[in-house]
């Protein structure tokens, strides 16, 4: 099992490096990574440290990008967003993957009722307007880190709970699966080591394609001041410091896009690099 | 098709119930009094004792849901404290303008994209090809709210070639058109790439199959079987998507309507969060997931109905 | 083959389609040809190369193919050189093809007869005109009521029905040349039969000369004046139907009429097959390409590629046995 898994991966790394895009999206993803590890190191200041003298000036050889209305430095805040981006998208995703990966095992696996009533589950969240409720829910609770990894973690589950449930439901009438039920396997050795491996694929993929999700949607609702605290700097918080005063400082706009852009587009090139080595894959496996 | 359409209607019913149940919920696992929650901070003592009174908070919680349903069902979603209207009134006056944005979105987006599509797929594999195909991936990736900022920044405050804010004079359409150019356009970009994939691989499928050769085969002209015979039932999949598409709609439409300080839903939710009018926060999140249920039950009929084989998974 | 003027000749043709593992060479210097007004078979199992010489034919190869060399033409006209234009404009009318598989066969979303009057576009007559002749072809295949048929869509139709349908698309606009592509395997024995019929008085009334794909040796002893047999790309056989199957020249030919269903007179254990498979196309044999599989091999087969040998009046081989001594 391990000598497949290993050899699996050689093949879709040497697939992801071959792929130019592939290739890119790896490349930024790695450069953001490396920012967010080595924020505290990298900054040539301190992401909040106010510097009222300084305020509002624009792009300049001591401040590459500028800085904003408190005097904060534009370019170390841009810096420790990506940390605070990575910061939200990486429980959560991980959260959500874990939290479906056993609901839709259940689902698919477990008695009839429980299927229908996870299914019932899974789409009443699914029927939410995700800004919406996740607007809802700050407004109860109040704007924090936590907040926002809760929530959209909650409306991302439904996503991985169905396609685990899908690939479940089909292997379960599987040959080789009534082969080993009949032989007396119990289903948590059923699930763990037949179904886990077949539904790992399109989950990796499906996580990948949704990370820029997530980052867009966490810098959304900072930028609508319902995400992070400041003075927390999120990519959406600089956008929304841009913002009030857009005429006057059009430097903090652009920076606080560019890298979200840049990281959502490079995070979707990966998840399609990715796509591209595990479906065909996929459809030779069975 | 009336059996499937009974069902589905029936499937979102029970979503829509249980969806209000959770909301009920939330609103009541939050620490602290629910009353205070929903009246704010600004609530006198007697507004409290006529809430509670009116919810009646004092009886069990089941009884409380049931009179919350029934309000619903009447249309009642409370009063507003501050105006003293009614909730529903407040919201549903918000609803048309939202609507208008995510309707002029989809136009845009869902023609561009089919066309490019098509295109592509007919010039398959050519550099025109390549570079929609490019172009597609990165109009998804771009978060739509950035888009939204960057289009303020540029086309409105930067050439000042449309206005930056509101909706337009009402009654003059030509304003509201002008008003209406840069907000749809941030919403649809990203829309344009995924109907445009969508369509390109609906046509690739559409043109591998065997009647198109039997149209070739005949001699038909190459525009023909492009439009009159592959498009057609390439068309299919993506009308569909668009069903599937409104909760991503409806979400950038709230940041676009914020970005360009046009009213609708998402600007009531944000201002009424910024003031703590709890009761309308609410009230605009219940009747967009209601319509939200509505929308994807009568995308999934649609689908259906243009598509038998659809019919068969209803769970 | 017969001394009647030829309507369509191909000469040596070789068709490459590009693969991953190099050119595969789907056909290798295949050549025979269909008299004016006469029925042609083309036998061979799957993998012959029947549906690649079909699209190179009215070329409509796959982009990946590619014409190595040969010619084919069609009433002396090189239809290889033609612009894709001139194509067009005989695909459909001068030459015109049934496809196998009835049910995939037309467009779902729009009604028969709204197909049929498109495939008219060229003749300058009227919508209403149009749809007459239609209606008129449809009763030629003996489809009833054709009037209202028109107005259905291909599904609300029976599998024999939908191919009487395209019977009467491909001869509505009187071709020379009509090119079958295995029409009857998907439909079962008893509308086989009727095809069959339909298309043989069909041919009498029109004037026009079939091609006929099948690996059915029954069908094609029915309804065909002569046959060619193909093998892995290459033609190993053709002559006059008579000549082929009762006088057969080639192994293959031979062992095909041993394994064909239809000739087995007493009760039997097992059914007679060839063994084997056909060899890779990629990387052909040097020899003969039948080597493989042939009862009555001989030393020169394995490396050595026979050349064509006649036998008499139009009925020819392509194998070592064939030389004199």
């Amino acid at each position: 099992m391990t000598y497949k898994t290993r050899s699996e991966l050689r093949v879709i790394l040497s697939h992801l490096l071959r792929d130019p895009l592939g290739l890119a999206g790896l490349a930024i993803v790695a450069v953001v990574a490396f920012g967010a590890l080595t924020a505290d190191w990298i900054t040539p200041y301190d992401p909040i440290a106010l510097n009222i003298m300084d305020r509002l000036q624009g792009p300049s050889a001591a401040h590459w990008i500028g800085t904003d209305q408190l005097g904060r430095d534009t370019m170390s805040r841009v810096i420790m967003g990506g940390r605070v981006a990575l910061e939200v998208a990486l429980p959560t995703i991980g959260g959500a993957l874990l939290i479906g990966l056993v609901l839709g095992m259940i689902a698919g696996f477990g008695p009839r009722w429980l299927d229908n009533l996870i299914v019932l589950l899974l789409d009443t969240v699914r029927s939410f307007p995700t800004v919406m409720f996740a607007l809802a829910v700050v407004a109860l609770v109040g704007p924090s880190l936590q907040t926002v990894i809760v929530v959209i973690m909650v409306t991302s589950i439904p996503t991985y709970g169905r396609v685990v449930r899908t690939q479940t439901l089909a292997l379960k009438s599987n040959e080789f699966i009534l082969a080993e039920r009949s032989m007396g396997a119990s289903t948590p050795r059923i699930l763990a080591v037949h179904m886990l491996p077949n539904v790992m694929g399109p989950l990796a993929v499906l996580a990948s394609m949704d990370i820029p999700t997530v980052i867009a949607l966490e810098a959304g609702l900072s930028f609508l001041g319902m995400g992070v605290k400041p003075p927390t700097p999120s990519w959406g918080a600089i956008l929304n410091d841009g913002y009030t005063l857009v005429r006057n400082t059009p430097w903090l706009v652009i920076a606080g896009g560019i890298p979200l852009i840049v990281t959502t587009l490079e995070f979707t090139f990966l998840g399609e690099s990715l796509r591209d080595v595990v479906d065909p894959k996929l459809r030779k496996q069975r | 098709m009336f059996g499937y359409t009974l069902r589905r209607l029936s499937l979102a019913c029970l979503t829509a119930a249980v969806a209000v149940t959770v909301l009920f919920v939330i609103i009541h696992l939050v620490p602290g009094d629910p009353v205070s929650i929903m009246l704010g901070p600004r609530a006198t003592p007697e507004m409290k004792a006529a809430l509670t009174a009116q919810m009646g908070l004092d009886r069990p919680l089941p009884v409380q849901l049931l009179t919350f349903f029934a309000n619903l069902l009447h249309g009642d979603l409370g009063i507003d404290v501050f105006s003293g209207r009614s909730v529903t009134d407040i919201v549903l006056e918000q609803v048309p303008y939202t609507l208008e944005l995510i309707l002029a979105s989809i136009l845009w987006s869902a023609t561009l994209g089919i066309a490019l599509g098509c295109y592509s797929a007919v010039r398959r594999n050519t550099l025109g090809d390549r570079i929609t195909a490019v172009l597609s991936v990165g109009c998804i990736a771009a978060p739509s709210f950035v888009v939204a900022l960057y289009s303020l920044l540029g086309f409105a405050v930067a050439l000042r070639w449309f206005p930056a804010i509101g909706a337009g004079e009402p009654g003059d359409w030509g304003d509201q058109l002008n008003h209406l150019v840069l907000p749809s356009f941030a919403i649809g970009l990203s829309w344009v790439g995924y109907v445009a994939r969508l369509a390109r691989a609906s046509m690739l499928e559409v043109l591998g199959e065997p009647h198109i050769r039997t149209a070739r085969a005949f001699g038909l002209p190459e525009r023909w079987i492009t439009f009159r015979y592959a498009l057609r039932i390439a068309i299919l999949p993506t009308v569909t998507v668009i069903g599937v598409g409104v909760s991503f709609l409806l979400s950038a439409a709230v940041f676009t309507e914020i970005v360009f300080a046009r009213p609708g839903l998402g600007k009531l939710v944000i201002d009424s969060i910024t003031t703590r009018n709890y009761p309308i926060v609410m009230g605009a999140v219940l009747i967009s997931t209601l319509v939200f249920v509505l929308a994807t039950a009568l995308s999934d009929i649609v689908n259906a109905l243009l598509d038998p084989r659809v019919k068969s998974s209803v769970s | 083959m017969s001394t009647r003027e030829a309507l369509l000749e191909i000469r040596d043709l070789s068709v490459d389609y590009a693969t991953a593992q190099g050119a595969l060479r789907a056909l290798r210097e295949v050549s025979f040809t269909v008299p004016k007004e006469r029925i042609v078979g083309i036998v061979g199992e799957s993998g012959c190369g029947k549906s690649t010489l079909i699209a190179a034919i009215i070329r409509l190869l796959a982009p990946n193919a590619a014409i190595r060399s040969g010619t084919i033409l069609f009433q002396g006209e090189d239809l290889l050189g033609n612009t894709e234009k001139r194509m067009r404009e005989l695909r459909g009318t001068a030459i015109s093809m049934v496809f196998q598989d009835p049910m995939q066969a037309h467009n779902p979303v729009l009604t028969v007869g709204r197909q049929m009057v498109d495939i008219q576009y060229r003749t300058g007559i009227s919508g209403a005109a149009k749809r007459r002749r239609a209606a008129a072809m449809l009763a030629e295949v003996g489809i009833p009521d054709p009037e209202r048929h028109l107005d259905q869509y291909p599904h609300e139709f029976s599998g024999g029905m939908r191919q009487r349908i395209a019977i009467a698309m491909a001869l509505m606009a009187r071709p020379g040349l009509l090119i079958a592509d295995e029409p009857t395997t998907a439909l079962d024995a008893t509308l086989e039969v009727q095809i069959i019929h339909k298309l043989k008085a069909l041919q009498t009334e029109y004037d026009c000369s079939i091609l006929f794909i099948s690996h059915n040796l029954g069908v094609i002893a029915k309804l065909c004046d002569e046959v060619v047999v193909m093998y892995a790309g290459e033609v190993v056989e053709r002559g006059s139907v008579r000549s082929v199957f009762h006088q057969s020249i080639h192994p293959y030919t031979r062992s095909l009429l041993d394994c064909d269903p239809g000739r087995i007179k007493e009760r039997t254990g097992k059914l007679p097959t060839i063994p084997g498979e056909i060899p890779n196309l990629v990387s052909v044999p040097p020899g003969c390409i039948f080597v493989e599989r042939c009862p009555d091999r001989i030393a020169c087969c394995q490396c050595e590629r026979p050349g064509w040998h006649e036998a008499g009046d139009g009925h020819g081989g392509a194998c070592h046995l064939l030389e004199g001594p």
